[in-house]
């Protein structure tokens, strides 16, 4: 393989009180790629992404970032938006932007403009006055201002409007660079976002059910992903 | 470019059988510029990835040739609209021949109704064309 692996997992395992969220999950993920991280509500997608950026320890299993365990400098290279409403209410999209630039040292000034631009907000807006699909853009463009060679997106599309989906959609296909980053989507909603992801991986109650290139598997099972979704979750 | 894709079918086929139609029908001539693969993939709202591959296996098809720094160009090779015409009528056909045979109907008695509702079909798209 002439490729780098930007992100290796291998044999995750985590428990939590009442279930166990990662039951032995294995992924390895080329540099330059964007994945899907597929499946239901509950089926560990989230802790997945938690392991990967450091928020929660597994019990089990390793992880290595570009070749290296998690450590202070690998926690650098990743940016990690979560499901969760992690924006300030009072605050306005500008000092939202201005606020979150401070913590990190690869933020690009430049590339917030275009952003905001691309993603139609008006950074004078609060943001206690946006939409779903407005702050689910502005947390795009807050992953996307930095240089990170790895992103995490937790459910970007969850119930957001499709005029924002679409803008999302389009706005990582233009800005993604595939020369030096790499990217996991996780959705429990597929449809209008497959042809976003080189491989997708399902989850399925803590386990790795299907996974695979994305083009690889529309030609094996002549099914689009979405369909296969369907299938495998129903 | 405006493809409608079916996220059943391999995406990268799909642009590049978009392509092949572009330069059967004449939309894109020998010589004429494609959009960048970055533009493509923009456009269409599709991996870059994704994209790359088409433009990829265009150029070993021998389709389209990309010049350094200066974009992706379709291939100026003077039998190329012929040569993709042929290839897409042969498949197209193919698909045809092996229905017809599986149902078991001889060629004289296909090619009569083939010829038939050609021009039945084409007497239809002028009454609906006005």
């Amino acid at each position: 393989m002439s490729t780098n692996q930007a992100l290796v997992v291998r044999d995750l395992k985590k428990k939590y009180p009442k279930a166990d969220a990662l039951k032995g999950v294995s992924l390895s993920l080329p540099q330059g790629e964007i994945w899907g991280l597929l499946g239901p509500n509950g089926s560990g997608k989230s802790t997945l992404l938690k392991c990967v950026v450091g928020l929660v320890t597994p019990d089990g299993g390793d992880i290595t970032i570009s070749g290296q365990p998690p450590s202070r400098e690998t926690k650098a290279q990743v940016a990690f938006v979560p499901e969760v409403e992690n924006l300030y209410r009072w605050m306005t999209i500008r000092q939202a932007i201005d606020f979150t630039a401070t913590f990190y040292e690869d933020w690009e000034h430049e590339r917030v403009e275009e952003l905001l631009n691309f993603m139609r907000l008006d950074p004078t807006k609060k943001i206690s006055s946006l939409s779903k699909g407005m702050r689910a853009r502005l947390k795009l463009i807050l992953a996307l201002s930095r240089r990170a060679p790895l992103i995490l997106l937790d459910e970007p599309f969850s119930g957001i409007d499709p005029a924002s989906r679409d803008r999302i959609v389009e706005g990582i296909v233009r800005q993604f660079k595939s020369e030096e980053q790499t990217m996991i989507i996780s959705t429990h909603a597929v449809g209008d976002t497959e042809q976003l992801f080189d491989a997708v991986v399902f989850l399925d109650e803590g386990t790795v059910s299907l996974q695979g290139n994305a083009e690889d598997l529309r030609r094996q099972y002549g099914r689009s992903i979405n369909d296969l979704f369907k299938e495998v979750f129903a | 470019m405006n493809i409608d894709f079916s996220t059943s079918i391999p995406i990268y086929l799909q642009i590049i059988d978009e392509f092949k139609r572009q330069i059967v029908t004449g939309t894109l001539k020998p010589g004429d510029k494609i959009p960048s693969q970055r533009d493509l993939a923009a456009e269409i709202k599709v991996n870059a990835n994704t994209v790359q591959r088409a433009y990829r296996e265009m150029e070993i098809l021998g389709l389209v040739e990309t010049l350094r720094g200066q974009g992706t160009f379709v291939c100026q090779n003077h039998g190329i609209v012929e040569e993709t015409r042929n290839e897409m009528l042969t498949n197209l056909v193919d698909d045809f021949v092996r229905a017809v045979q599986a149902l078991g109907l001889s060629v004289d008695a296909t090619l009569e109704v083939v010829r038939t509702r050609f021009s039945e079909i084409e007497a239809g798209e002028e009454v609906n064309n006005e």
